[in-house]
């Protein structure tokens, strides 16, 4: 750039965010949207596999699914989507203070994401310690403590530690339900891992104060992310968690 | 104003957030409702379902801001529903039509 000393640049190309091979800044933030974007269509795809299992199995054995599904516990399910659209708030707030360039709020919103992608994870570490101690983790997962539920017998004083099996569910389809359980929740729960780590280094640059009105896409395509990964739990709850409630309520 | 005036980003208002975020509460609310009646046949499904598409459709086109992104974006995501259709539409024109005829 031939650019006279002392001259004042009011262009963008004199944004030091603005990458040599791109022509503005604008091209540079719709590249990297465009680019999540192309990033979150792979991962519709491999969530889409584990939800297309799920939809299969559960055609297989609804009495099984159904009676798995009611021993998960609904509170912690319903609080935790609660807290995840929450948080997906706040990170759409996040990216309207960098937007607007309200720096001390995009550092109180990221702050709060990440608090509430914790609290997420601290819910759903309890909700698998229950199912540790009511040996649900499928297989031998873990060594000495395989999958081996207590059945609830006819007629025996109500247990909510044991598998109250609807007519029609045997206990290794219910196992079939964990196996799917465990792997859709625990990459979503991976999912949700990266998120947090995604939004520390945002706060540290944040605090550093490097986003601002012209500059602020890591903040959007992270958000983004954060989205989708809101958006796989607003599936995951209804499909696991209630899905034959109403069996063991109603009939 | 000068910035808006130079990028073409549409700054989604926090009031259209809010609105959004409450409908999203509503719909939880709903859909743990709704989970707990004994509708007659597949209906439990279909109303669990149809909310979560909702709520999706909500998170994708105003907190995503999809709804003010370029074609570029609509025609991306828009492939990855056509492919997740694929992969259940095919994968389940085996699975329903296995045994609708006579093995001899």
């Amino acid at each position: 750039m031939n650019l006279a000393e002392g001259v004042t640049v009011e262009h963008e190309h004199s944004h030091p965010a603005l990458q040599h091979h791109f022509e503005n800044m604008e091209q540079q933030r719709e590249a990297g949207t465009l680019g999540m974007w192309v990033f979150l269509v792979t991962e519709i795809m491999f969530f889409g596999g584990m939800f297309l299992s799920y939809t299969l199995y559960r055609t297989q054995y609804p009495e099984a699914f159904a009676s798995a599904s009611n021993h998960l516990d609904l509170t912690l399910g319903a609080v935790n989507t609660v807290v995840l659209i929450l948080s997906s708030l706040t990170m759409a707030l996040a990216v309207y203070s960098a937007q607007t360039g309200k720096q001390r709020n995009l550092i109180i919103c990221l702050a709060l994401t990440i608090v509430l992608g914790l609290t997420f994870l601290g819910i759903k570490a309890v909700e698998y310690h229950d199912k540790y101690v009511d040996h649900l983790i499928p297989g031998q997962l873990i060594p000495g403590n395989h999958f081996n539920p207590a059945v609830q017998e006819h007629g025996t004083p109500y247990d909510k530690h044991k598998l109250h099996l609807l007519p029609g569910a045997t206990v290794r389809n219910v196992e079939m339900f964990y196996w799917i359980y465990f792997a859709m929740t625990g990459m979503h729960a991976v999912h949700m891992i990266i998120g947090v780590g995604v939004m520390l280094v945002l706060l540290y640059a944040a605090w550093k104060g490097r986003y601002g009105p012209e500059y602020h896409a890591p903040v959007e395509i992270s958000g983004l992310y954060w989205h989708f990964v809101d958006i796989i739990w607003i599936f995951l709850f209804p499909l696991l968690y209630l899905l034959g409630r109403h069996l063991e309520h109603g009939g | 104003m000068s910035v808006q005036l130079k990028m073409s980003e549409h700054i989604v208002s926090i009031k259209v957030y809010l609105i959004i975020f409450l409908a999203l509460m509503v719909g939880t609310a709903l859909t743990v409702w709704a989970g707990l009646q004994d509708f007659p046949g597949q209906l439990n499904v279909i109303v669990a379902l149809t909310i979560a598409v909702i709520k999706a459709t909500l998170v994708v086109l105003y907190f995503m801001h999809v709804r003010y992104s370029s074609r570029l974006i609509w025609v991306v995501f828009t492939s990855a529903l056509f492919w997740l259709v694929i992969l259940f539409a095919l994968t389940f024109n085996d699975y329903w039509t296995r045994g609708w005829l006579p093995v001899n």
